[in-house]
């Protein structure tokens, strides 16, 4: 039986009053590679915002359900939302480094937490930077603005930037969609390398990508009424190769989507 | 005809009266600059700028004027660009979007429309007479600090509504507080917007003269203003006392002046494009 990181029980998120998702229950597990699949407008995305609760910044947004994370109550009265943020770490679809060198991204999260010691951030730097599979390409370049990588070593910045908080969870907004087929790749290499060490959930619209880096799937679908729901949650293998849903099948099959 | 020529004609009939409508505006403008010019050169040096103002044309110089001009601006930036950057911060970043806040925008709004003799009436009872501060620099400048701080306000919130949201989304997931979000990411890349807003307030504020002589600022000062509690002229006051007397010598004294108060609007405007090209090269987007 696998460890249990994050848990949603019968999780709800509205907008403006109307549901987005609703009724969501899955269980996340350590160390494993989580995918998030399903057509535009399903709510991969809202789903995955609450892992972190990033939903805090739309205003029309409310949340009902839990969000377990280690078994605490991430929407409880007593949560620190900064705290939950730096140890559930997230990456966006399209690379959003701050403009500033390399160094002063990585540095951002460590900084902010009080890490003042230079040659402590210089080690978490290159540590990260290292990680993220990027340190050879930018070792000599530490000081360069950000924006003058390309889009695929700016995505693993922000790769980088996220593990210098030390978080135990990344979560994924469709990494790879804004690049290339090569830059994709080396993000699914480095996931598959991360996946060691950190539990990874991915939204992606991408089923290739679903069936080749993850290791549990989640299929959501939006009905006639534009509410998501999960319709399957399983192995990725058992996903792809005996789904249990019908609409499962149709969708990984193309049948539409 | 085609309806294609016509098409095409009527866009180039367009752009021929865009094209008129900016070259009047700038032969407008040259014009006024080289009058001013041709009647002013003339007066400009050192004691012109040195000399108190005199009955004598020839004597007169814009000395307490200019002093005045400095101290009332810097004190109106010191007051107005706090408040005005701390105000648009909160209504951008921290204020619930609710009837509330809307209902403050609107008169924010609103508020940049009032013609600045209604701030002079309000600075004339709030500042001179119920704060006692009696016919000050001080008093010049809380009341040219109410009259800019809606287009500071303004100016500002629009530098900050342009720093991309995925900026701060970046920060906050990485745990970072609000304030630790504006501090260290939106403010820096706001920072060149709001110095725009900043310029334009005080460009505002540096050529105001009805509020002030609603607050009882002197036509004809003889010495220095030496603290915010001195009584004091500006320069656009003394420019409009000259042009008010018969003499053609003190008219020529006055394009002088106009010539002075172009050059300190100038250096502050040149100053903060300076200060935006250097930032902008550190932040590029």
């Amino acid at each position: 039986m696998e460890e249990i990181v994050l848990e949603t029980q019968n999780l709800t998120v509205y907008y403006d009053g109307r549901p987005a998702i609703e009724g969501i229950s899955m269980k996340i597990p350590r160390r494993r590679i989580t995918a998030i699949i399903g057509p535009s407008g399903c709510g991969k995305s809202t789903l995955l915002r609450c892992f972190n609760r990033m939903n805090d910044l739309i205003p029309s947004a409310r949340v009902t359900g839990r969000v377990l994370f280690e078994g605490l109550d991430l929407y409880g009265p007593d949560v620190d939302v900064v705290e939950v943020r730096r140890r559930i770490g997230m990456v966006f679809q399209k690379p959003n480094p701050f403009p500033k060198s390399i160094y002063e991204n990585v540095a951002f999260g460590p900084r902010i937490q009080g890490i003042r010691d230079r040659r402590k951030l210089d080690e978490i730097v290159e540590r990260c930077l290292r990680a993220a599979a990027l340190w050879d390409e930018v070792k000599d370049k530490l000081h360069q603005n950000a924006l003058t990588l390309s889009g695929g070593q700016q995505q693993r910045l922000c790769i980088a930037r996220a593990l210098a908080t030390e978080p135990e969870v990344l979560l994924m907004d469709e990494p790879a969609s804004a690049l290339d087929p090569i830059a994709t790749m080396k993000i699914e290499d480095l996931m598959r390398e991360l996946a060691r060490e950190y539990t990874i959930v991915i939204v992606t619209h991408n089923m290739q990508q679903a069936a080749r880096v993850s290791d549990y799937t989640a299929f959501m679908l939006a009905g006639e009424d534009r509410v998501g729901r999960l319709i399957e949650f399983g192995p990725t293998q058992q996903i792809f190769t005996r789904p249990r849903d019908r609409r499962t099948e149709d969708y990984i099959t193309g049948r539409f989507g | 005809m085609g309806h294609r020529q016509r098409r095409e004609l009527l866009g180039k009939l367009f752009e021929g009266i865009a094209l008129a409508a900016t070259v009047f505006g700038l032969l407008v403008l040259a014009f006024l600059l080289l009058d001013v010019a041709r009647r002013g050169l003339g007066v400009l040096s050192w004691s012109f700028l040195t000399s108190y103002p005199s009955r004598f044309p020839e004597q007169a110089g814009i000395r307490s004027a200019l002093l005045g001009t400095i101290w009332v601006m810097a004190l109106t930036a010191l007051f107005a660009v706090p408040l005005g950057v701390a105000a648009a911060i909160y209504l951008e970043e921290y204020a619930p979007r609710n009837r509330l806040t809307r209902l403050i925008e609107l008169n924010i709004n609103n508020l940049a429309g009032v013609p600045s003799i209604i701030y002079g009436l309000l600075g004339l009872e709030l500042f001179v007479r119920a704060l006692r501060l009696e016919r000050s620099i001080l008093a010049g400048a809380l009341t040219l600090s109410l009259l800019v701080l809606p287009i500071l306000i303004t100016a500002s919130r629009e530098a900050l509504r342009a720093v991309p949201m995925s900026l701060r989304e970046a920060a906050f997931a990485l745990g970072a507080t609000r304030w630790q979000v504006i501090r260290h990411q939106v403010l820096p890349v706001a920072f060149p917007g709001i110095l725009t807003g900043m310029i334009l307030a005080l460009s505002r504020a540096i050529g105001e003269t009805a509020p002030l002589i609603t607050i009882g600022a002197l036509t004809f000062v003889a010495f220095d203003p030496r603290g915010p509690l001195d009584k004091f002229t500006v320069l656009p006051i003394q420019i409009f006392n000259w042009v008010s007397r018969p003499q053609a010598g003190f008219h020529a004294r006055a394009a002088g002046a106009i010539l002075v108060l172009l050059a300190v609007l100038l250096s502050m405007n040149g100053l903060a494009i300076y200060l935006r090209y250097r930032l902008q090269r550190r932040y590029q987007w």
